[in-house]
């Protein structure tokens, strides 16, 4: 499974009526996941949530790729 | 300071009242003549409905306030009669940069989408929009538009509203039945009406600067993320009319804004600005000319109603959003627009007044999807947190290289309308009848190039104001007879309301229109609208036969894959509240 680098978020049986819509929905639940944590809490919550994510994707070479994307631009 | 605009001084009249000494009684009174208060005047005033419509100032807008009118804002303002001066003064862009730090991380070209009448957006300065808004009003024999008369008092009795109106000349009384309070995010009517208006303050400052510039500067869109210039902030650059170009810098919740203000200050800052976008240190620096410097705050919060009893709140005086995809005059002038056509129903008697809660109903939904829209942006631009800051600078750097991260760039999400899907005056799909594409109940109508007689025109300059049935075919001479049967002529109507065999329900109006593949006329007086490219029909999914049931705001109310009477009275009745 090739890394999707395309916008690719959605929510079941909600309609857009706007393409940058569904990426805000989540960007926002993002952001609002760390109101009210420290600096280390939110390294934490970031980590926990990579290995969520992570575990769910499961195909390493997917997740090489995106280690690699993400690794480029640090 | 300012080079390029005089401003215009309004007239003041002595009121007639203030010698008589008697009460002036009106349906309709507007407070505040700014954008929104002007177009829910011309918007009651093309509804048939006399308005006086006061202010306690006698000029425009002063200084630099709203930049942008979006697609739907100029396409209610071709409905108000200046949607042409608007768009030739106005300067429209395509090109948007997005800096981040020194470089360029991406810019897009908003190639309008070809087959619309109005463009997404175009910039221009507020005090032009009101303008050509005044004197549209002044124009017109049924709006009384009064300069510097002052409310200093509001009380509700029964169905009448009594305003104290304080002038140069001494103090008068009106009463009115409905008065429509468009008097700025301050609102005093809301202040003396003892109502709440609730949300937060965004604990930050922005600068405004307008600048002449005295050589060609590209039309575009300008946005910084922490610029080396300004740095750990975000700066904006818009081009407006009469070569102004309008920057706002970020300044931070500490700055000072009086010494922000001064010239010794916000000149370096811009000498920088250009500096940067020039690339080049040892070119010679442009020149420009300050015409405008103010610091700003703002609130995003909205009344938890927008009407109280026989009090209607519109625009800033109802609900307020940061400045960021311009929503402010924009969603205000779509509240007119909502507005009208029920209060008009209202005063006729052919609806009841619960017709005007779906006025706050929809409006707040609106609203609520603005303060969303913008809180996004704002919480983007400006990082509350470490956290925050640094998703919002990884996603900054992704952006260079992924479409999925420019996506996620959030300098502001221009202005749209709002899709009313969820509101009560919507008829649903029957079952069985499917639809592609996105014209659903509760949509506003998309455009799309007609012709009518020979001349080229657009769809939405053909419908609205009153309720209106589209009718597609594919030739005039293939039209169902029921279309004929429900559709009356104007004259038959205008003289005998529902005696002419058209569908009428509570002597509400109801206008046919056909839309036609193929070129002709339909006779009775109808008017037939071709579609010589077939792009109407595919933006409604319209097949021979579809019927769309369109509000006098260009809202989809109802649709169906055949037309069946009792089901367009049944959807009339629902679409204001007769049901």
């Amino acid at each position: 499974m090739a890394l999707n680098l395309n916008p690719n978020f959605s929510e079941v049986g909600k309609r857009y009526f706007n393409a940058y819509s569904p990426g805000d929905d989540f960007y926002e639940m993002l952001i609002n996941a760390h109101r009210d944590l420290s600096d280390e809490q939110s390294e934490l919550l970031n980590a926990r949530l990579i290995l969520l994510l992570a575990n769910h994707i499961g195909d390493i070479g997917t997740l090489r790729e995106a280690l690699n994307v993400a690794r480029e631009g640090v | 300071m300012l080079t390029t605009y005089i401003y215009p001084k309004f007239e003041y009249r002595t009121p007639p009242e203030i010698a008589s000494g008697k009460t002036l009684k009106v349906p309709v009174v507007v407070v505040g003549a700014g954008p929104v208060g002007l177009g829910a005047a011309l918007d009651l005033e093309q509804q048939g409905v006399p308005v006086l419509l006061l202010d306690e100032d006698d000029t425009v807008s002063i200084g630099s306030r709203g930049v942008c009118y979006a697609k739907r804002a100029l396409e209610i303002l071709d409905r108000y009669g200046v949607g042409d001066a608007v768009c030739s003064k106005g300067v429209s862009w395509n090109v948007g940069r997005t800096f981040f730090r020194e470089q360029e991380v991406y810019n897009f070209n908003l190639v309008p989408e070809p087959d619309h009448h109005r463009p997404g957006m175009v910039n221009l300065q507020q005090y032009y929009l009101e303008e050509y808004l005044a004197a549209r009003a002044a124009s017109r024999p049924n709006i009384d538009l009064r300069w510097r008369n002052k409310i200093v008092s509001v009380a509700q009795t029964g169905k009448t509203v009594t305003l104290k109106v304080e002038t140069e000349d001494g103090f008068y009384s009106v009463e009115t039945d409905w008065l429509i309070a468009a008097d700025g995010a301050r609102s005093p009517i809301r202040r003396m009406l003892g109502l709440d208006i609730e949300g937060k303050i965004f604990m930050d400052r922005f600068l405004i600067a307008d600048v002449v510039m005295k050589a060609d500067f590209p039309a575009e869109r300008w946005f910084w993320f922490d610029p080396p210039f300004h740095p750990g902030q975000s700066v904006l650059l818009h081009k407006q009319a009469d070569s102004v170009f309008r920057i706002d810098f970020q300044l931070g919740w500490d700055a000072d804004p009086e010494e922000a203000k001064k010239p010794e200050n916000v000149l370096p800052r811009i000498k920088a600005m250009l500096g940067a976008f020039d690339g080049a240190v040892d070119k010679p620096a442009r020149e420009f000319e300050l015409e405008w410097v103010s610091v700003y705050t703002f609130q995003c919060r909205r009344m938890g109603s927008f009407n109280h009893g026989r009090v209607l709140f519109v625009g800033d005086a109802a609900h307020q959003v940061s400045p960021f995809g311009a929503r402010g005059a924009n969603s205000g002038l779509q509240d007119a627009d909502n507005l009208g056509w029920k209060l008009k129903l209202v005063l006729d008697g052919k609806a009841p007044e619960k017709l005007l809660d779906s006025y706050s109903e929809e409006r707040i939904f609106a609203a609520d999807e603005n303060l969303v829209n913008s809180t996004r942006s704002t919480d983007f631009i400006t990082p509350k947190s470490k956290a925050s800051r640094t998703f919002r600078n990884a996603v900054l750097g992704l952006a260079k290289d992924h479409a999925f991260g420019r996506a996620l760039v959030n300098s502001g999400r221009l202005s749209v309308p709002a899709f009313l899907t969820t509101s009560s005056l919507n008829t649903p799909d029957c079952a069985g009848d499917t639809f592609a594409g996105r014209m659903v109940p509760g949509a506003p109508m998309d455009d799309a190039p007609i012709i009518e007689n020979c001349d080229a025109g657009w769809l939405l300059n053909k419908v609205g104001k009153e309720f209106v049935l589209l009718c597609f075919v594919d030739d005039p001479k293939s039209l169902d007879p029921a279309v004929l049967a429900v559709s009356s002529a104007p004259s038959a109507r205008d003289t005998a309301p529902g005696s002419a065999g058209g569908i009428t329900f509570a002597d509400i109006p109801l206008r046919t229109v056909v839309v036609s593949r193929k070129p002709g006329t339909v006779g009775g007086g109808i008017p037939t609208l071709e579609d010589p490219r077939g792009i109407a029909a595919q933006r409604y999914d319209a097949k021979p036969g579809t019927v769309y049931l369109l509000r006098p705001d260009q809202h989809v109310a109802a649709r169906w894959r055949s037309l069946d009477a009792a089901k367009v009275k049944a959807a009339v009745a629902r679409a204001t509240c007769n049901a």
